[in-house]
């Protein structure tokens, strides 16, 4: 008889999974609600052309696989995984993007890989980094400007205008994302002058700041609700501070501290997207490397890397390492004096 | 031992493809296979070494001793593609640039030494020459679906560029699919081409497994009666 093999946790937690999923969602919401009061409704859009693809590519390839469709789109996991992935993409984005990357998360990324609890990689990210590297220019050139700099406020309309049919006119509210002008300006400027850039505002980066802390809100709120530990979060962004502090000290050559944390999509990242139970490291210390990984690999693309953002990347990156970290990283089993750690000596 | 003509033909082109089942010659399939024109100079350049390089191995396998077989190998396949790649040059010189380091590359296809080693040594010439020819068949016609998976999706179009293989002639084959396509660059880049070709192996997965099901159905008819002879008398 074979033995099933199932990685740690063992102990169960009251509820299911669609109760862990729907914790999360709560949890996002405060940035989402920022999200739209600063960038214009384009987010909220993207939320439900993705969730609905999502959620009809998660029924087709049940029916397709014979398993029952109520019982697994209730468990929210393909719901999520579309929010997530809207929240990542740029508000103004052509819908066929939108489309595109939630179907391959789901078809590809997910069931392909044998559904719910199988994937070893992030599907979220994996949607989003194909349409990445798919549409440069579409992907590049659709984030929206904070609603201050703006002349007139982008309704809701004119954001299903821009998403569905014509897109002459959206150089007007589009602009570059924080991170991408520091980047590019810190060869020809100093910090200060980059600073008083309008984008920036008068503390780090008009809403990327209140965005990005209602998103460890949120965080918080989920290690409260012991949804994931500390591990994760905490070790992602110290890894990215401390190698933002000892390699990038200098504000005017590279892009501060302030901004590493607290614009892009790091705090989404470190507490929404790198503890995702099925992809990340499951033992107390592999949770710790795979999430210093993370931050250092974000700091590495980011100051090196051609893309403005680079939270996909590493998190992929990092999948890739998470069943190697866990086999050498178990913790020592009550009973035994050493810990069981790497490939058996010997062969089985 | 030796197989049938009829059955060289179908391993080449389904049974045991080089593509789609022996899993050879990954580099230059998942490289080049970006259009058909591409996949079409290359798999044409493949046929053309396999089939050479079999027919000359199958001919001089009793002289060479065993220890020294692979280099020997070895050498008849790298004149093969020296010879290609000069026709190349001199027929198709824009599509040799395209296909480059590509051409040379032959060479070290696992498909042709795994070829000469694994059935020309040990066949008569006309069989390995029918094997050499069908297996190089067998993996351009796995570089033609691809390509065009790849073109289509990548480009949405389908034969592009075909005057580079077939001269002035083909210059208005290219067929636009789909107008005012944005350009879907996985499907053009290497990564597409894993999932495409993932997506082929499933594909000939479900065919042979629906195939054998359809055979097994077939063979299991029920028998008529009982063949024990009853000797306690009869049950009504």
């Amino acid at each position: 008889m074979a033995l099933l093999n199932i990685s740690s946790p063992h102990t169960s937690r009251p509820g299911d999974t669609g109760g862990v999923m729907r914790q999360v969602l709560y949890a996002l919401l405060p940035g989402i609600v920022l999200l739209t009061w600063f960038f214009g409704p384009g987010h909220l859009i993207q939320i439900g052309i993705a969730a609905i693809t999502a959620l009809a590519c998660e029924a087709l390839v049940m029916v397709l696989r014979k398993r029952p469709v109520l019982f697994y789109l209730k468990d929210y996991s393909a719901l999520l995984t579309a929010v997530l992935l809207a929240l990542a993409l740029p508000p103004l984005c052509p819908w066929w993007v939108t489309v595109i990357a939630s179907a391959f998360a789901i078809i590809f990324a997910k069931h392909l890989y044998g559904g719910m609890g199988y994937n070893p990689f992030n599907p979220a990210m994996v949607g989003f980094a194909l349409v990445l590297i798919s549409f440069p220019v579409a992907m590049t050139t659709s984030w929206t400007g904070p609603a201050e700099l703006l002349n007139a406020k982008l309704t809701f309309s004119q954001s299903l205008h821009f998403i569905f049919s014509a897109r002459d006119g959206i150089d007007a509210v589009t602009m570059a994302t924080p991170l991408d002008v520091y980047k590019h300006q810190a060869a020809m400027q100093t910090s200060d002058e980059i600073f008083k850039q309008p984008i920036f505002g008068s503390t780090i980066a008009i809403g990327w700041e209140w965005i990005s802390l209602a998103y460890a809100l949120g965080g918080i709120y989920l290690l409260w609700r012991r949804i994931f530990t500390w591990h994760i979060p905490l070790s992602v962004l110290t890894a990215l501070s401390i190698c933002s502090v000892i390699f990038g000290w200098d504000a005017d050559t590279h892009v501060p501290l302030s901004l590493h944390l607290f614009t892009g999509a790091t705090m989404l990242g470190a507490f929404f997207i790198a503890t995702d139970p099925v992809t990340a490291s499951t033992t107390p210390l592999g949770k710790i490397i795979y999430g210093a990984g993370i931050g250092i690999l974000i700091y590495v693309i980011r100051t090196y890397g051609a893309y403005p953002d680079a939270i996909a990347f590493a998190v992929l990156l990092m999948n890739f390492a998470a069943a190697f970290i866990d086999q050498y990283t178990q913790p020592r089993t009550y009973g035994h004096n050493k810990a069981k750690r790497g490939l058996p000596k010997g062969g089985k | 031992m030796s197989k049938s003509l009829s059955e060289i033909t179908l391993d080449g082109l389904w049974k045991n493809n080089p593509g789609l089942v022996q899993l050879l010659g990954l580099c230059p399939m998942l490289a080049v296979t970006g259009s058909v024109v591409n996949a079409m100079g290359l798999g044409l350049a493949t046929i053309l070494v396999l089939t050479g390089s079999n027919f000359a191995v199958s001919l001089i396998r009793n002289l060479v001793p065993d220890a020294v077989r692979l280099p020997a190998f070895v050498m008849i396949i790298a004149s093969y593609v020296t010879c290609t790649e000069l026709l190349m040059q001199a027929f198709t010189y824009e599509l040799y640039e395209v296909l480059g380091i590509f051409i040379p590359l032959i060479v070290t296809n696992c498909i042709i030494l795994g070829r000469a080693d694994a059935f020309a040594a040990k066949n008569a010439p006309l069989p390995a020459l029918l094997d050499g020819f069908m297996m190089g068949l067998g993996f351009s016609l796995v570089l033609l679906v691809l390509g065009a998976m790849r073109e289509i999706i990548g480009h949405g179009t389908l034969f592009a560029n075909m005057d580079l293989l077939f001269g002035a002639a083909a210059v208005d084959w290219k067929i636009t699919l789909i107008d005012q396509y944005t350009d879907f660059l996985f499907a053009v880049l290497p990564p597409g081409a894993f999932v495409g070709m993932g997506l082929l192996i499933a594909l000939k997965n479900i065919i042979d497994s629906k195939l054998k099901e359809r055979q097994h159905t077939a063979h299991t008819t029920p028998v008529a009666g009982s063949k024990r002879v009853r000797v306690t008398g009869k049950i009504t």
